[in-house]
């Protein structure tokens, strides 16, 4: 029944045995190795020195605290953002040394460093993290760690499964990381090019990790994207409409909308490939009727609208930061959440335009070319509302606001680049040319630059201290001329004609403009060295950078502003009621600053759990069973998956419930700690906040 | 909201955090997770039916068509088997909704057994094909043809499981909040399954002979 495969193989370790005859020589892997091994001993030899096994343990792997879970999600982003940073800078590298036929070639490459097929691995698999790894996680751990306080939850609605929406994802990035020393990654690009990912093109164990490293963490944004959705629906506080709901969370429930729709179909995708590769089915085979445009139609299917996913949420951000360093409230809220709904719809109708050539006729290409270009409608329709919040506003350049411009302005050359590609006959051209990298790259800093706003924005609240201010704008500063540095000269390769996924460069005039994207990386270098020796100066400075009240900018809006840095572990001692679009502004505005409720009630709260921990066990041993087709390894993983659902079937003691003293008792103990006069006097910006207003103020502007 | 904020002017009267605990209902709760979790496995039927249209006639080389291998009058047989295990989950929720623990476990007994009875109908049918011939291997139409069938029966492999295990517990447990959460859960997934077999009757089935 199963394909007979290249290479030693045998019953009890599948394929493994083939790793005895890979080569181990290559330096690259090594060091890549030894940064794992050293980081990874590293971090056992710090946790074992200062005992803290029973806290990560205790506090962080089995919770079920939507807070750290969200704040594992972006950690785990952040590490794999770092290695598909790594890749960018080797494949960037690798192609500036590479132009010409008298470049010289190093550790086995004729041209450059890289081989042909090592180069391809990297770029496939810089593409896989980047969006499934690194920013997908990243974004739904903001998600997880701010809606919930933005609506007034306690939690989320399934704390259970949100931990093991987190643990598939760390799942999925642990192989991929497996995958660097044990095995080969694929070399059909992110997008998996069919025929070439058959087994007959394909036949070592590449482009079964990537398969099985996206299945698992395609499940893992489903089971998040029920438990966003849900939350939202059913759990805000009183009071909270729908309409009067922050922009954030809005684009959380249209991008949860878009992920729950459009993963399963990634899902099937993957599925019937695997089916090719494994069984030998005829999907998308060149023989036996199958077809692989069905395979490109159901990836794009998935992959637009998945653009989407990730990007609407990175427009919350702006929204939210926006407005607070305006001192205005957003410009028409409403036709914002109108926008964010639109541009989710409009997502499902565009796909065909990643394979304009495919060739599906004039009306087929025209429906799309206008399809995507309609999304520009509500795309700009953000663009202005954001210009107008500032309007008039008191703009105020902290850092969170300058991440978030620059993100606007990004937003321009991106759209703008996007239109042109959505004309198919300028995309007959632009096709696969690294003028598309260039406008993808260009759509995707927009979220890396509102990520990391995200984060200076949310970390006061998060951690209850600042992040350090100077060494932030360093940061922005090289990471903006690191963005320009390498993608404007990308634009012009593109017009110049260079195509994408290049191991070697034959036209010597265009190494100008490839020498000045590595001096693009060199700035990136240099902006993650800021980075890094910023979070190390802040958190050393903790003390004096601590916060002083709920309010960390002074002049924050919505809900997650009305609860202590950090917030407790219930969020909200007793549920706030809702009374406007902007509560936490509108409250400010009347002096209602207080956090000290009148009556409080028991609090109820789910217990940690070890399950996801166990299942995550068991998912690893079915993904790498998968890839080494051990079937034995990968039938037990499966039962034991099913036994340990069933398990927590049968599991009764769940949740536990915190007397309203207790509560009382633990609420002025966090109130005690916190500035009662600072935060009585809370910066009032005489702004008026949208919605209710106290008599008399309505005119001031 | 018994106030209308924007006439307060006397801000002491604002009513800043709610006094009642918070009650979930958690069935309802329960429920409308499963909702969102059927619709995306609504989607994954939809892409394999989509696959199907481009796989109608996708015989490569091989010699084995539509007509040969599906015979709409001989799947009725597992047509009215899974409606009949439906119908008899049916009967169980109405003993749950009496309050009738042993008759809900005795109807749900029931239905697990024609749910296998199903999938082993399923079987011996694509033994049969397999026989012939017609294997996954031999063209896409066949390819898409088993993958279907097999991925609906999937789905009723994984609700006997979860059914046997619901049974159990519902036994042993009486009807708790858990228990009567995790039955209409799984009576939501029963009848789907129910319903993506008529679209594979319909769509696979009466259409591929047509
Ligand atoms: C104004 C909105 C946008 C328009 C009109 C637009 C248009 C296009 C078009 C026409 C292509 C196909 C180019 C080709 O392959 O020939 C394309 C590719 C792409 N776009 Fe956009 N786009 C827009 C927004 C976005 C956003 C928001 C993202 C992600 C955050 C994004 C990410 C991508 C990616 C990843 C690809 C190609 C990936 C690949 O081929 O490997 N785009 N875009
Ligand atoms: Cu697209």
């Amino acid at each position: 029944m199963f394909m007979d495969v290249q290479g030693p193989s045998n019953a009890l370790f599948g394929r493994l045995p083939m790793i005895l005859d890979l080569h181990y020589d290559n330096p690259w892997i090594m060091v890549a190795l030894s940064m794992v091994v050293i980081g990874g001993i590293g971090v056992v030899g710090l946790l074992t020195y200062f005992k803290k096994w029973g806290w990560l343990w205790n506090d962080w792997l089995t919770t079920v605290d939507h807070k750290k879970i969200g704040i594992m999600y972006i950690i785990v982003g952040l590490v794999l953002l770092f290695r598909g940073f790594f890749e960018a800078a080797m494949i960037r590298t690798h192609q500036a040394m590479a132009v010409g036929p008298d470049s010289p070639g190093f550790l086995g490459a004729v041209h450059g460093y890289l081989t042909p097929f090592h180069i391809s691995e990297i770029f496939t698999v810089h593409g896989t993290i980047m969006i499934l790894l690194a920013v997908t996680p990243i974004l739904v751990g903001f998600m997880n760690l701010i809606v919930p306080i933005q609506i007034g939850a306690r939690d989320m609605a399934y704390p259970f499964l949100n931990a093991v929406g987190l643990w598939l994802t760390t799942v999925a990035a642990a192989l991929c990381m497996v995958s660097l020393f044990v095995g080969s990654f694929s070399h059909a690009g992110w997008v998996g090019l069919t025929p070439l990912t058959q087994l007959d093109y394909s036949p070592g164990v590449g482009v079964d990790y990537w398969i099985w490293i996206i299945q698992i963490a395609a499940i893992g944004s489903t089971v998040g994207a029920v438990n966003l959705i849900a939350t939202i629906l059913k759990m805000r506080a009183p009071g909270m409409t729908m309409m009067r709901m922050p922009i954030f969370s809005w684009t959380t429930l249209a991008t949860n909308i878009i992920g729950l729709t459009s993963f399963p179909l990634l899902t099937v995708a993957l599925f019937l490939l695997t089916l090719d590769r494994y069984i030998g089915t005829h999907f998308f085979t060149a023989d036996g009727g199958g077809n692989f445009m069905m395979y490109t139609n159901l990836f794009w299917l998935w992959g637009h609208p998945e653009v989407y996913f990730v990007v609407l949420p990175a427009f919350g951000f702006l929204s939210e930061i926006i407005p607070t360093f305006s001192e205005k409230a957003l410009f028409n809220h409403t036709s914002m959440i109108v926008a964010t709904m639109g541009i989710a719809g409009v997502s499902w109708l565009v796909w065909l335009h990643h394979f304009f050539i495919m060739g599906a006729g004039p009306q087929v290409n025209t429906f799309f070319s206008i399809a995507t270009m309609l999304v520009g409608i509500p795309t700009g329709v953000k663009v202005f509302n954001w210009a107008f919040t500032m309007y008039k506003g008191r703009i105020r350049l902290e850092a969170p606001m300058l991440w978030a411009l620059a993100a606007v302005l990004m937003l321009i050359g991106g759209g703008m680049t996007g239109m042109m590609l959505a004309v198919p006959a300028i995309n007959y051209v632009s096709h696969n040319s690294v003028f598309v990298v260039a406008h993808f790259h260009n759509m995707f800093l927009i979220i890396a630059f509102a990520i990391f706003g995200a984060v200076t924005f949310w970390w006061p609240k998060a951690f209850g201290f600042y992040l350090d201010d100077r060494l932030g704008r360093i940061f922005f500063w090289l990471f903006w001329a690191g963005s320009v540095f390498v993608f404007v000269p990308m634009y012009a390769l593109g017009f110049l004609g260079m195509t994408r996924r290049l191991d070697y460069i034959a036209h010597p005039t265009w190494w100008p403009l490839l020498a000045m994207e590595v001096v693009g990386i060199a700035l990136y270098v240099a902006s993650v060295a800021a980075f890094l020796l910023q979070m190390y100066v802040s958190i050393r400075d903790r003390k004096q950078n601590a916060v002083r009240t709920s309010d960390a900018w002074e002049t924050s809006r919505s809900l997650e502003w009305l609860t202590p840095c950090p917030p407790p572990f219930y969020n909200f001692a007793a549920t706030p009621v809702v009374h406007s679009n902007d509560e936490w502004a509108w409250r400010r505005e009347h002096g209602m600053t207080t956090l000290r409720a009148e009556k409080y009630n028991d609090v109820h709260m789910p217990k940690n759990s070890m399950v996801p921990v166990v299942l995550a066990v068991f998912t690893m041993a079915l993904g790498f069973a998968g890839v080494w087709r051990i079937e034995w390894l990968f039938v037990a993983s499966i039962i034991g998956i099913t036994g340990t659902l069933i398990f927590r079937m049968f599991q009764k003691d769940i949740d536990y419930n915190i007397p309203a003293a207790e509560v009382e008792a633990m609420e002025n103990r966090t109130l005690e700690q916190m500035d009662t006069q600072a935060q009585e006097n809370v910066h009032q910006t005489g702004e008026i906040a949208d919605g209710p207003v106290r008599d008399g103020q309505a005119q001031q502007a | 909201m018994s106030l209308d904020p924007n006439k307060v002017s006397d801000t002491s009267r604002v009513q800043l955090f709610s006094e009642e605990a918070d009650h979930h209902d958690s069935i309802s709760l329960r429920s409308l997770g499963f909702w969102l979790y059927m619709m995306s496995d609504a989607m994954i039927f939809a892409g394999l039916f989509a696959a199907h249209g481009v796989y109608l006639e996708a015989y490569g080389t091989s010699s084995i068509t539509a007509g040969q291998v599906i015979e709409p009058v001989a799947a009725l047989l597992p047509t009215l088997v899974l409606f009949a295990s439906v119908f008899v989950f049916g009967l169980a929720s109405v003993a749950l909704a009496r309050g009738d623990k042993a008759g809900t476990v005795r109807w749900m007994v029931v239905s697990l057994a024609i749910g296998v009875f199903f999938l082993l109908d399923e079987t011996s049918e694509f033994a049969k094909l397999a026989a012939e011939g017609a294997t996954p291997q031999a063209s896409a139409f066949l390819s898409d043809f088993w993958t279907i069938v097999w991925v609906h029966a999937a789905h009723v492999f994984f609700g006997i499981i979860w059914m046997a295990a619901l049974t159990v517990q519902i036994a042993r447990d009486g009807l708790t909040e858990a228990t009567v959460g995790r039955f209409i859960n799984l009576r939501i997934f029963w009848f789907f399954q129910a319903v993506i077999w008529v679209c594979v009757y319909v769509f696979v089935y009466l259409m591929g002979v047509s």
